[in-house]
């Protein structure tokens, strides 16, 4: 219904970004008292999901410690997990549900809350039909929330509209990996990367967003292995790569097709793999012959020798890994990137093995979890599709709802935003998803947003996007809830609670089972507690692709996790997929899948003639909802910044930290440069964390894959030119930032 | 703890400034950090290192003190300046070799790396090289360093003729046992000929 009910400057001085440097008390309090507990846990920023313990004292997340039997990083973290615990007692923590008014946002009681979001979502579903009234869910939250918000979308309110922010994130690999090899998740644990002889890492900053993930890389290295980089900059993991293919943006699929072409003409194929175990070979085959290095090397800026070379390494060895993450798979081509990539290793034979395989690094905190169990727009729990007959009865039996009732496959993120926008959706509620500052064309975002009925949310902090709500719920911390997430590697962990909501802030879990109460459907959400919606979650994935049944809280407690499927008690769990050479399509077998070249959605011409391409720092998460709230890490990259090569700031007389106008075909802005020789001449790059005047994506476009429905961050036509500063920098930098600029350690990158 | 060794690989480091995080979180020093992890040269490349206290053998901030406020434990680690001792005169950050201490004016006292001296005294590691995700900062057992790296450590260090020998390991090309900084290692003298000709040959052409 409304824009900011007051101006952004003012909000941000009551509900921040603040800056949090200090546990609870100041250093002085936390290192006398000491902690009551150690609380073993995970990270709650990214999909590695490192373990950690927290210390607490007095229901305050004061510190944390190294927890170095947990197998997977072994006490290692990165600075989010060193810092994570300064989000918990915060000053900008929402302790109370909170009401738009015409002076701003006032608190009510909770009842009052639940009341009103059931009555104004009542009223809107009675006039406009169920369908008019979308949820927004998230992948950084327990698996249980999530499912939760699934059944709640289709139960409680009857709408088809559901999605979550994994669809700016897995969804082109899950797609490609759903149609290859069936099913949707890594297919190898990380330990196999050390074992293999050579890594391809394609659109993965391993470094900053995932980097504990570089130890194994490192130690394949010190093993031989090869480590070939596919990116338009140089991250920090090329500083030991083999090989680096500087690919310009936007050609990823062109670069895999000429590799295959190599690996095919010289018969470097597995032959005897592709006849046993996969179809579709001789389509594939034929679509390559015409990708010669030569042409590859055209369309991608790749020398035709370095495609040779990678194709040949892959080829030559029986060892072979791919990794890739959103830097392939934020493009109209999404899911053909994944695909084309997925064959080089297909073909090879080079999957289903110890140090073999080919694998998505997840981003999210349960990016892959996030994506199993039901709030995404066409899936049931379990991974099965909403449009197949039998998922639907095995849900609908399991939730005790007539399967009639059971609505089918929804619109996407993006297009419930456009739907939004066109005004045939009028009622969103959201929850773990910051819109304004993830989605692309945020000016479009804020637009759409304006324009509803009713704008409910349930958040920890205000975020960018709660500013547009109608009413916000004070909802919970990972740390304040206990209940399980799916790690990159397809490991299901343990989240243990470590302290209760602060104030009449709530467990977001028991939020919606309110709601359920209020709207009517109090029978199917009789939740006690997380628990209880992991057991039902256990029996809704049995038999399903994503098998959780044989998962309990207690042998996760246990085993320290437990990769699925697993489908009973009995069942040790599925470390590495395709050992048995069996795939997950009826017919047991691998599908190639053919790809065709096409450019992307936003073409460079005259007027906008360079790339811009965004992603994300080792310091922030996400739309920096918690990071940017948090201090030393606010310090450590206070601020958006355009990476941009000295031949390109040459030709436009930026110098390095000159600010410079960065125009694309919706939006400018105007931000300062960092002048790198680690980028291509051709291409700008910025990373997205923040809101505002310098969000990234004012700059983004709409364009979506097809298939997967994501969005195409990694490529838009810009053009850029010196300006000069902004006059009310200081203002705007503690606006946008809460950070005033005086710290010596500021914008070190 | 017992046998084990402090390494630093600077050519693993990727600059997330984990270890400087961690190290601000220990209760002795409150949100500083004693660790620096700098960019050699980030506008053409993104390398970037590490840097701890390498505890010498024979610590030049000692030597220098003129409080003898800097002490070194029988375990070798080089401890940060006694508070009642220091007069904060800086003589031990100018003298490091490696430029690690420094002087923070509030309080007027040289803090650097003791190696967790609190973590290490009841078996943990120290929080840098427990903390690091690409284990640029690592310490455990010589032999497990030994299988798991190609490279080699080394802690000795020729500044001139300047022979520093430390307790941290730098780890190395397996190619260059000692690690030589000066240019000077790299150039031609007869044998037992002094460094300073060098010098006194400028000068003759001055």
């Amino acid at each position: 219904m409304a824009k900011p009910p007051v101006p952004v400057p003012e909000l941000n001085a009551k509900f921040g970004p603040h800056l949090n440097f200090a546990p609870p008390g100041g250093w002085d309090k936390s290192a006398r008292l000491g902690p009551d507990k150690l609380v073993k846990t995970h990270c709650s920023f990214c999909g590695m999901q490192c373990g950690i313990q927290l210390k607490v004292y007095e229901n305050k997340v004061v510190g944390f410690e190294p927890w170095e039997e947990f197998p997977f990083n072994h006490g290692m973290l990165c600075p989010k997990g060193v810092k994570r615990y300064l989000q918990g007692d915060h000053a900008d923590r929402l302790l109370t549900p909170l009401i738009r008014t015409e002076d701003g946002f006032k608190s009510i009681s909770y009842e009052e809350a639940l009341d009103t979001t059931a009555r104004r979502i009542s009223e809107i579903r009675d006039k406009y039909g169920p369908d008019a009234v979308a949820i927004y869910g998230g992948a950084s939250m327990i698996t249980e929330k999530a499912y939760v918000l699934g059944k709640f979308a289709r139960v409680a309110i009857g709408t088809k509209n559901i999605d979550y922010n994994g669809r700016l994130c897995m969804v082109s690999a899950g797609t490609a990996y759903r149609l290859t090899f069936g099913i949707d998740r890594a297919t190898n644990p990380w330990t196999d990367l050390v074992k293999a002889k050579v890594v391809l890492i394609a659109g993965s900053n391993t470094a900053d967003c995932a980097p504990i993930t570089t130890h194994y890389l490192w130690q394949c290295r010190e093993n031989g292995g090869k480590l070939i980089v596919v990116d338009p900059r140089m991250t920090p993991i090329t500083r030991n790569a083999d090989l680096i293919l500087p690919v310009r943006p936007g050609t990823d699929l062109a670069l895999f097709l000429g590799m295959l072409h190599v690996i095919e003409r010289e018969g470097l194929t597995n032959a005897d793999y592709i006849e046993k175990y996969t179809t579709g070979w001789d389509a594939v085959r034929d679509s390559v012959r015409a990708w010669t290095p030569d042409r590859a090397a055209q369309i991608t800026g790749v020398p035709p020798d370095s495609i040779v070379t990678a194709a040949h390494w892959i080829g030559q060895t029986d060892r072979a890994m791919g990794i890739h993450a959103r830097g392939i798979e934020h493009h109209s081509k999404g899911v053909e990137n994944c695909l084309a990539m997925i064959n080089l290793f297909l073909s090879t034979g080079n999957v289903g093995r110890e140090g073999a395989g080919c694998m998505m690094v997840t981003g999210q905190g349960n990016g892959q979890g996030g994506r199993e169990h039901g709030q995404k727009a066409d899936q049931l729990p379990g991974m099965r599709s909403i449009t197949d007959p039998e998922a639907r009865r095995h849900v609908s039996a399991v939730w005790g709802i007539d399967e009639k009732d059971l609505p089918g496959a929804g619109l996407t993120a993006c297009e419930i935003m456009e739907a939004i926008h066109r005004g045939e959706i009028k009622a969103l509620f959201s929850m773990c998803f910051n819109p304004v500052v993830s989605l692309p064309d945020a000016n479009f975002t804020r637009e759409a947003l304006s324009k509803l009925e009713f704008f409910g949310v349930i958040d920890f902090f205000m975020s960018e996007t709660a500013h547009y709500a109608d009413l916000v719920f004070a909802g919970s911390l990972q740390e304040e809830d206990e209940g399980i997430i799916c790690s990159a590697e397809g490991r299901v962990q343990k989240i243990n609670k470590a302290v209760e909501p602060p104030g009449e802030a709530k467990s977001d879990a028991l939020i919606i089972c309110d709601l359920a109460k209020k709207l009517g459907k109090g029978k199917y959400f009789d939740f006690p507690s997380t628990r209880e919606i992991y057991d039902e979650l256990r029996r809704a994935s049995q038999g399903g692709l994503a098998d959780y049944y044989g998962i309990t809280w207690e042998r996760i407690e246990q085993e320290l996790g437990v990769f699925w499927p697993c489908p009973d008690l009995d069942h040790p769990g599925t470390r590495r997929l395709f050992e048995d050479g069996k795939f997950w399509h009826k017919d047991g077998k691998a599908h190639f899948q053919v790809t065709e070249w096409r450019p992307s959605g936003a073409p460079l011409d005259a007027q906008f003639s360079l790339y811009l391409t965004t992603g994300r720092v080792v310091s922030h998460y996400l739309s920096g909802t918690q990071t940017r709230r948090i201090g030393p890490l606010v310090e450590q990259y206070p601020e958006p910044k355009a990476e941009i090569h000295p031949r390109l700031a040459a030709k436009h007389g930026i110098e390095d930290g000159d600010w410079v106008r960065v125009t694309t075909r919706r939006s400018s802005m105007t931000i300062q440069a960092i002048v790198v020789k680690t980028i291509r001449p051709d291409t700008i790059f910025i990373p997205y964390h923040w809101p505002g005047r310098r969000s990234a994506n004012n700059l983004t476009h709409r364009t979506l894959d097809p298939r997967s429905k994501i969005p195409e961050y990694k490529v838009s036509a810009c053009r850029i030119e010196k300006t000069s500063p902004p006059s009310d920098l200081d203002e705007l930098r503690l606006e946008e930032t809460g950070w005033s600029g005086a710290s010596a350690n500021g914008g070190s990158r | 703890m017992l046998g084990f060794e402090f390494y630093v690989d600077p050519s693993r480091c990727i600059g997330c400034r984990s270890c400087v995080a961690a190290c601000a979180e220990c209760d002795s020093h409150r949100g500083q950090s004693m660790i620096h992890v700098d960019y050699i040269d980030r506008s053409n490349t993104i390398a970037t290192v590490p840097m701890v206290c390498m505890h010498c053998d024979e610590p030049t901030c000692a030597l220098v003190c003129p409080a003898d406020a800097i002490k070194k434990g029988e375990d070798g680690v080089v401890r940060s300046a006694l508070k009642p001792r220091c007069i904060a005169c800086s003589n031990c950050v100018l003298a490091c070799p490696f430029g690690v201490p420094k002087v923070h004016l509030e309080p007027e006292l040289m803090m650097k790396c003791d190696m967790c001296y609190d973590r290490t005294s009841i078996g943990l590691r120290p929080m840098c090289a427990t903390v690091c995700p690409s284990q640029a900062l690592s310490y455990g057992p010589p032999e497990a360093i030994a299988r798991q790296r190609t490279s080699v450590p080394v802690r000795d260090f020729r500044f001139g003729n300047e022979h520093v020998r430390t307790k941290v390991f730098i780890m190395m090309p397996e190619e260059h046992p000692v690690l030589d900084v000066d240019i000077e290692d790299y150039m031609w003298r007869e044998p037992n000929e002094q460094a300073e000709r060098w010098i006194i040959d400028q000068a003759v052409f001055s």
